[in-house]
C-alpha cells in the first residue's frame, strides 16, 4: 500500500474509535428525545461524571493492592455506571418531570441550568483543573506498513473501546426489540399518551431511558477517559454537542441512526483534523450539522414528523 | 404516613450514592501519579446534613407543602397605581428617572459608574435577546457571536483602518445583523430545538474562528490599546495625540481620569435609551404584533397568512443588530477583546436573563440584567459558588416562577 492510503487508514481507525464514543453517547439524547420530544442538555455533564468516577475508582482500587487490570477495569465500569444512572435519573426527577407538558423552551433552559450547575458542582468539588491518568493500556494488536514510509497501528485500548461498544449496543438492540421493557420504551416513542392509557406506567420508562441513557454515557467516559488520559469538569459540553450532532446527523429518536452517526462524525473530524488545521475540526462537526439539517432535516435514518393542529 | 418514610428513605438513599463519590473522595495530583483523597471530616458532616435534610423535607413533604400554600403571596398587581393616575405620573416619572441616570454618576465612586456601564451593556443585550427569545420564540444559544461580531468589527476597524468608534457604531450593528441575516436563512425552517442547538454550534464556530485566525484576530492573545470614544473630535486622555484636543484642555477644567469613566456611562444611557424606543416602537407595530403571534402559535399564524421566513428573520436580525451595538461598545470601553469574552456561558448568562426578567416584558429584563451584575458584585466572597447558584438559579425559577419576575403584559383593552 502506498504511504497516502496507510494514513488515510489510519485516520478511519482513529475516526471510528472516537465516532463509536460519540455513538455510545448519541444514543442517550436519542432515546430521551424520541419519547419526550425534550434536548437532554445536562447530558454531557453525565458523561463527565461517569469519566471521575471511573477514574476515582481506577486509582482507587490500584492504590489499594494488585488487582488485576481487567478486574479493575470491570469494577469501574460498573460503579460508574451505576452512579451515572443515579445522577441521570436525580436529573429527570428534579429538573424535569416537573416541567413536563409545559412549553418545551422551560424545558429546555431548566436543563441548561442543570448542565451548568453540574459542571460547577464537579468543578468544586474536585477541582477545575485537569486530571490525568497514566495510560495503564499500552502497545497494539496490529501493526502494517513499515517505519520507513508510515505505519498504521491499532492499539489495544482502540480494540477495547470496539468491542465495548460493539456489545453495549448489541445488547442494547436486543434489549429494545425483546424484552417487555424495550417493548413499553418503543411504545412511549410512538405514542406517550396512548401508552399510557393502556396502562403502562409512562413516568417509569421515562425514568429508565434517562437511566439506560447516563449508563451509556458513563462507558464512553470511561473508554473515552482511559484513551485520552486527561478529564477535567468541562469536558462533557463539547463531548455533549459533538454527541447531539451525531444523534441529529442519524435521525434523532432512531438508536440505530445515533450509531450511524456518531461513526459518520468520528470519521469525518478524524479527517479532517489529518487534512486541514486541527483546530478547525470543531467547526467541521457544526458545518456537517447545518448542512444535513438543511438538506434532510430528519436526520439520515429519521422519519419526517408531521405537525398536526 | 408509611408511604412517605419509604419516599424519604429512598430519597436520602439516591442523595447519600450521588454524594459519597463525587463529594466524599477527591482525586488529586502527587508529583506526576494520581491519588485519591478522602475529603475532610467536615465534608462528611456537610453530607449527612445534606441527606438528613433531604430525609425529614420527604417525610413531611405533605406538612411542608399545606405549610407553604398558607404563607400569602404578595400580589405586586395592586402595587401598581390605578390607569388614570398612572397615566398623568409616567412622563414625570419617567423624566426623573432620566435625570436621575444622568446626575448620579457625578456623586458615587468610580467603581460604581464603571458597574453601572457594565450592567448598561447586559440590559443592551438582554433587549436585543428579549427580541429573539421573549417575542418571537426563537431560542438563540448563540446569541453572543453577534457580540462578537460587533466587537471585533469595531476593534478590526480601529485598528487597521483607523476608524472612530461612532463611525464604527452603526457599521458593527449592520454586520452584525448580516451575520443574523445569513445564519437565519437557512436555519429558521428548523423547529425550536434544532434552532437552539445550530444557533449554539454557530456561536463555538465564531469563537473556534477567532481563536485561530491569529493574523487578523490576534488569536487568543486577543486586540489591545483599541480606541476609546471621542466627544466630536476630543479625547479623554492626558495629553492629545498629535493633532486633536483633550476634553480638559477644550473646556480648561482639571483633568481626571474619572471624567472618561462617566462619559463611556453617559454612552451606553444614550444606548440604552435609544435601544428601548426603538424596540417598544416595533412592539407596536404590526411586526411587533406578528412576532408574539407566531411565538403563541406558529400554525394558527401562518394559516392567516403571514410569512412566517420574514418575521422570523426580521427578529433574528435585529436581534443581532442590537448585539452588535453593545458589542462595539464592549470593546470600545474595555479597550482590549480576545475570545474569551464570547464563551457560550456569556450566552447563558444574557438567556438567563431574559427568563429571570419575564420573556417579553422589557421592565423585567431591565431589572434582571441589573440584578445579574450586581448581585455577583455585592457577594464576592461567595465568588466561587457564582456559576454554581446561577445554574441552580435557572432550574428553580423554571419550576416555580416559569413566567419571570415581572410577566409580560401585551398592551389590551378589557371590556368591563
Amino acid at each position: 500500500m502506498t504511504e497516502a492510503s496507510l494514513y488515510l487508514l489510519q485516520q478511519i481507525i482513529n475516526g471510528l474509535t472516537i465516532g463509536s464514543t460519540y455513538a455510545l453517547i448519541a444514543i442517550g439524547y436519542t432515546m430521551v428525545y424520541g419519547i419526550i420530544g425534550m434536548i437532554n442538555f445536562a447530558h454531557g455533564e453525565i458523561y463527565m461524571i461517569g469519566s471521575y468516577v471511573s477514574f476515582i475508582v481506577i486509582t482507587g482500587l490500584l492504590a489499594i493492592g494488585s488487582f488485576v487490570l481487567p478486574l479493575v477495569l470491570f469494577i469501574a465500569l460498573v460503579v460508574a455506571m451505576l452512579i451515572a444512572s443515579t445522577y441521570g435519573w436525580t436529573v429527570e426527577r428534579v429538573a424535569y418531570r416537573p416541567l413536563r407538558g409545559s412549553n418545551r423552551l422551560i424545558a429546555l433552559i431548566s436543563a441548561i441550568g442543570m448542565s451548568i450547575f453540574l459542571q460547577n458542582y464537579v468543578a468544586l468539588s474536585q477541582g477545575s483543573r485537569d486530571v490525568a491518568l497514566a495510560p495503564l493500556i499500552s502497545g497494539s494488536v496490529l501493526e502494517l506498513g513499515s517505519l520507513e514510509t508510515f505505519e498504521v497501528t491499532l492499539s489495544w485500548m482502540q480494540l477495547l473501546i470496539w468491542v465495548v461498544t460493539l456489545v453495549t449496543m448489541t445488547a442494547l438492540t436486543l434489549f429494545i426489540s425483546r424484552s417487555r421493557m424495550g417493548r413499553a420504551c418503543r411504545a412511549c416513542a410512538e405514542d406517550l399518551g396512548m401508552t399510557n392509557l393502556l396502562g403502562i406506567d409512562t413516568n417509569r420508562i421515562i425514568s429508565l431511558t434517562f437511566v439506560i441513557g447516563a449508563a451509556l454515557a458513563a462507558i464512553a467516559g470511561l473508554l473515552l477517559g482511559l484513551y485520552y488520559g486527561v478529564i477535567n469538569p468541562f469536558v462533557g459540553f463539547m463531548a455533549g454537542l459533538k454527541a447531539f450532532t451525531a444523534a441529529v446527523l442519524g435521525g434523532i429518536g432512531s438508536i440505530p441512526g445515533a450509531m450511524l452517526g456518531g461513526l459518520i462524525l468520528g470519521v469525518t473530524e478524524a479527517l479532517t483534523a489529518a487534512y486541514f488545521p486541527s483546530e478547525y475540526k470543531d467547526v467541521v462537526a457544526f458545518g456537517l450539522l447545518v448542512t444535513i439539517l438543511l438538506f434532510r432535516p430528519t436526520g439520515i435514518l429519521g422519519k419526517p414528523e408531521v405537525e398536526k393542529v | 404516613m408509611r408511604g412517605s418514610l419509604y419516599n424519604a428513605v429512598f430519597a436520602a438513599g439516591i442523595t447519600l450514592v450521588l454524594a459519597c463519590l463525587m463529594l466524599g473522595v477527591r482525586l488529586g495530583a502527587e508529583g506526576t501519579t494520581l491519588t485519591v483523597y478522602g475529603a475532610g471530616a467536615d465534608r462528611w458532616e456537610w453530607i449527612l446534613a445534606g441527606v438528613g435534610l433531604v430525609f425529614l423535607s420527604q417525610l413531611f413533604s405533605t406538612q411542608l407543602g399545606r405549610l407553604s400554600s398558607r404563607i400569602p403571596r404578595p400580589d405586586l398587581g395592586t402595587l401598581k397605581p390605578q390607569e388614570a393616575t398612572w397615566k398623568a405620573i409616567k412622563p414625570w416619572l419617567l423624566a426623573a428617572l432620566v435625570v436621575g441616570l444622568l446626575v448620579w454618576p457625578f456623586m458615587v465612586s468610580r467603581g460604581a459608574v464603571d458597574l453601572a456601564t457594565l450592567t448598561l451593556i447586559y440590559i443592551m443585550l438582554g433587549l436585543g435577546l428579549n427580541i429573539v427569545v421573549g417575542l418571537a420564540g426563537l431560542l438563540d444559544l448563540g446569541y453572543v457571536a453577534f457580540y462578537a461580531v460587533g466587537a471585533y468589527t469595531y476593534a478590526l476597524l480601529s485598528e487597521y483602518f483607523g476608524f472612530s468608534f461612532w463611525a464604527c457604531l452603526p457599521i458593527a450593528a449592520l454586520l452584525a445583523a448580516a451575520f443574523g441575516f445569513i445564519l437565519g436563512f437557512p436555519v429558521l425552517r428548523l423547529r425550536g430545538d434544532y434552532l437552539a442547538i445550530v444557533t449554539l454550534g454557530f456561536g463555538e464556530m465564531i469563537r473556534i474562528l477567532l481563536n485561530n485566525w491569529t493574523s487578523i484576530t490576534g488569536g487568543p492573545n486577543g486586540i489591545s490599546g483599541i480606541e476609546k470614544p471621542t466627544l466630536f473630535g476630543l479625547e479623554f486622555s492626558r495629553r492629545a495625540s498629535e493633532g486633536t484636543q483633550t476634553f480638559h484642555e477644550f473646556f480648561g477644567i482639571e483633568y481626571s481620569s474619572g471624567q472618561k469613566v462617566i462619559f463611556l456611562y453617559l454612552i451606553a444611557v444614550l444606548l440604552v435609551i435609544v435601544v428601548i424606543y426603538l424596540i417598544n416602537r416595533l412592539m407596536r407595530m404590526p411586526i411587533g404584533r406578528a412576532w408574539e403571534a407566531l411565538r403563541e402559535d406558529e400554525i394558527a399564524c401562518r394559516s392567516l397568512g403571514l410569512n412566517r421566513t420574514v418575521i422570523k428573520l426580521s427578529a433574528f436580525t435585529l436581534g443581532a443588530s442590537t448585539a452588535g451595538f453593545a458589542g462595539c461598545f464592549f470593546a470600545a470601553r474595555q479597550g482590549f477583546i480576545s475570545p474569551e469574552s464570547f464563551i457560550f456561558i456569556e450566552s447563558a448568562i444574557i438567556l438567563a436573563i431574559v427568563v429571570l426578567g419575564g420573556m417579553g416584558s422589557q421592565i423585567g429584563v431591565i431589572l434582571a440584567a441589573i440584578v445579574m451584575t450586581v448581585l455577583p458584585e455585592l457577594a464576592r466572597e461567595f465568588s466561587d459558588y457564582r456559576m454554581l447558584m446561577f445554574g441552580l438559579l435557572m432550574v428553580v425559577m423554571m419550576r416555580w416562577r416559569p413566567e419571570g419576575l415581572v410577566p409580560m403584559k401585551r398592551p389590551h383593552l378589557e371590556l368591563k
